[in-house]
């Protein structure tokens, strides 16, 4: 069984008359140790995917099953344990709270999860050192430049160990050159084994993941499967505008 | 989430905004302050009541009063015996249920002189030992009265301080305390010799500052002297001490030989004061007095009872009154104080309405948020109640010096606890909403809200 697995999921908005299908039937698996990226302009439904796999928002109509866990039958209460252990999720404004530092911003899905005041230091330590931020702990996010900011947030998502990274464009609000940096990071935390789903606009950034989707109008427009798995299922580069060189 | 990490969160979150949450504070240190404040003075009032109360002869002292007598008897108003010796020994003799009869024959219109001093006693009473139960009256010095001494008529008396005071001179004024047993005073020019003298009474706040001044006298009075208001206390107290007790058969021939009608003695007695045996028999006890005295009046019913249960029962009214307009003052402050709290936590969590999403995108649960709101709600409520028991030792201080009671407010430890108690029920109910509020924000609204 996939580690996610997404069956005719649909997200439906009605403003006022009006309906509109942020997502229309969409399935999806996500594989263990996967890299994927889901690329596909402004207002397709991007955003709006990644929040239903983060469990952050619940689907119209469909199933999805995470780990497991069938989400649309999940409690308040169950999501929100799920939230804390099972994902992690980087966002495209950082997200840090101004009042803690950098430390405690770290800790504090741990706080959630009920860790001890000693291992959640040094829980937190540990993820600071993985994206190379432990000289800032004491410092507060806005000391911090955007880049470094979202190192404390890839942090503070890997810290309860989650089974999946989630990351809605990391790299939007920042230089070029930082977004490279963040970006060698997921790989090399991919590479470390942690599964991570990405959102970009960019297609040059779309273009280091193994494994691409592409959203158009809420729907799937394109698969790209560069695994050797997806390559012995057959998966062919569909779009010409896609394969890596 | 341990509750230690929410408290402490809490406490962080209320010191980040330490000015706005003094502010915030500041009804709950009001309401407290009141609360505990009033409690104090209330607890004062209470305790000079009693005071009085005893100084008046305590709570189980009936007295046996004259009445009209009843208007079907009407044509027999003539005949009305009043009070007199026959009763009290009827009542002595006849009814059990009584531990004490004491007559009194009060003795109006007279001048106590020393040489060239002279003072009019608050009371002059022919009467027997028995008052000193009766009245609940301690002697300081020399002796009472003996058996032989109401025999013979003797032209002693017993004196309380005021009167030593009057006629020889005050501890304050003399610097020594005179005791004035032997010596001679006269009454409308009638020689007594004082045999003995009470104890000075005085409630407990003005023994206290008597003792105060002692210890540091010298300090000179500036302008006139502290009003010292209006001592519930004081008239009790002084009128006890100006108190002067001559044997009953002597007030008989000296002072009321000439007084009756057709040259005959006036018979009666102007007091009769009775104690029973146990204040819980007090009806059977009065009933059997009741008895008594009906035969030795022959039906007619010119007499009433009257208990200090009416004191009492006025007292605690007062008390009640009292606490239910004090708690009301400390239970409206406590409520704008509790409005304020909400207030400031509906503002707080606007502010941070983006925070409270990014918590809850990392797995805080609706409950976790709702603790952390109502925690700090009640950090604020508690911080301000602990300020506010602080600050009633000031705001009785103030209290005293705008209106100065013989009764020194007295701060109870159960006043505090049921004020912190109360606001923190104040922060408890003024976060409830706040906090609801809180925890129902959706996480995506809430991470998307600017
Ligand atoms: N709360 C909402 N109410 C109504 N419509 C919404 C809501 N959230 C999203 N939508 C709509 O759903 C569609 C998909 O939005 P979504 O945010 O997923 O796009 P996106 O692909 O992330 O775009 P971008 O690249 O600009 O971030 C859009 O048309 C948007 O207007
Ligand atoms: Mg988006």
């Amino acid at each position: 069984m996939a580690l996610v697995e997404l069956r005719n999921v649909s997200k439906i908005y009605r403003l006022g008359g009006e309906e509109i299908r942020a997502l229309d039937n969409v399935s999806l698996d996500i594989e263990e140790g996967e890299f994927i990226s889901i690329i596909g302009p402004s207002g397709s439904g991007k955003s709006t995917l990644m929040h239903i796999l983060g469990c952050l928002d619940t689907p119209t109509s469909g199933t999805v099953c995470l780990d497991g866990i069938m989400i649309q039958d999940a409690s308040q209460r169950e999501l929100a344990a799920i939230r804390n252990r099972k994902i992690g999720f980087v966002f495209q404004f950082f997200n840090l709270l101004p009042k803690l530092n950098v430390l405690q911003n770290v800790e504090l899905p741990m706080i959630y999860s009920g860790v001890s005041g000693g291992e959640r230091r040094k829980r937190a330590l540990a993820a600071l050192e993985a994206v190379d931020m432990v000289n800032r702990a004491r410092h507060r996010p806005s000391q911090l430049s955007g880049g470094q900011q979202q190192r404390v947030a890839i942090a503070r998502a890997l810290v309860n160990n989650p089974r999946i990274l989630f990351a809605d464009e990391p790299t939007g609000n920042l230089d070029s050159h930082t977004g490279e940096a963040i970006l060698s990071l997921f790989r090399k935390l991919n590479e470390e084994g942690r599964t991570i789903v990405l959102v970009t606009h960019d297609p040059e950034i779309a273009a280091v993941t193994p494994r691409r989707i592409e959203i158009r109008d809420g729907r799937i427009a394109s698969k790209i499967d560069l695994t050797l798995a997806g390559l012995a299922r057959g998966s062919v580069p569909a779009s010409p505008a896609s394969p890596v060189s | 989430m341990a509750l230690l990490t929410t408290i402490i969160v809490g406490i962080k979150e209320v010191w980040a905004h330490k000015f706005r949450s003094f502010l915030t504070m500041l009804g709950i240190v009001l309401g407290v302050a009141s609360l505990v404040g009033m409690a104090a003075i209330i607890k004062g009032m209470e305790n000079g009541m009693k005071e009085t109360m005893v100084a008046m002869g305590g709570a189980d002292k009936v007295l046996l009063q004259e009445q009209d007598v009843p208007s079907y008897q009407e044509h027999l108003a003539d005949q009305a015996p009043g009070r007199t010796m026959f009763d009290v020994q009827a009542l002595r003799s006849s009814a059990p249920l009584l531990r004490l009869v004491s007559p009194e024959m009060r003795i109006e219109g007279v001048i106590v002189t020393k040489g060239e001093k002279m003072v009019v006693p608050a009371e002059l009473c022919g009467v027997w030992p028995a008052v000193i139960d009766m009245n609940l009256h301690t002697l300081a010095h020399g002796r009472f009265f003996t058996d032989i001494d109401e025999e013979l008529a003797n032209a002693v008396c017993v004196i309380g301080t005021g009167i030593r005071d009057d006629l020889f001179g005050s501890p304050e004024e003399t610097g020594r305390e005179i005791i004035p047993i032997g010596e001679t005073i006269y009454l409308n020019g009638q020689p007594f010799t004082i045999v003995g003298m009470f104890e000075r009474y005085e409630s407990e706040q003005e023994k206290k500052e008597r003792l105060l001044r002692k210890t540091s006298p010298a300090e000179p009075q500036v302008g006139p002297p502290r009003r010292r208001g209006f001592g519930r206390g004081g008239w009790a107290f002084r009128r006890k001490n100006y108190t002067m007790y001559i044997p009953l058969n002597t007030a008989w021939i000296r002072f009321r030989a000439a007084s009756g009608r057709d040259n005959i003695p006036d018979p009666r007695l102007s007091d009769i004061d009775l104690k029973v045996a146990g204040i819980e028999h007090i009806e059977t006890a009065l009933q059997q007095a009741r008895n008594v005295l009906m035969l030795t009046h022959r039906g007619i019913e010119d007499f009433a009872f009257q208990t200090q249960e009416n004191n009492l029962e006025n007292i605690n009214r007062q008390i009640r009154n009292a606490r239910l307009s004090g708690g009301l003052i400390a239970g409206i402050s406590l409520l704008v104080g509790g409005i304020g709290i909400m207030n400031i936590m509906l503002a707080s969590i606007n502010e941070r309405i983006r925070e409270i999403g990014i918590c809850k995108a990392v797995g805080a649960t609706a409950f976790a948020v709702f603790t952390q709101i109502l925690v700090e709600s009640v950090v604020i409520a508690l911080l301000g109640s602990v300020m506010g028991v602080a600050a009633s030792y000031g705001f009785v201080q103030v209290l005293q010096l705008l209106s100065p009671t013989a009764n020194e407010p007295v701060i109870t430890p159960v006043a505090m606890v049921v004020a912190v108690a109360f606001s923190a029920l104040t922060g408890i109910l003024a976060g409830l909403f706040p906090a609801i509020k809180a925890a129902r924000l959706d996480p995506i609204v809430a991470l998307r809200y600017e």
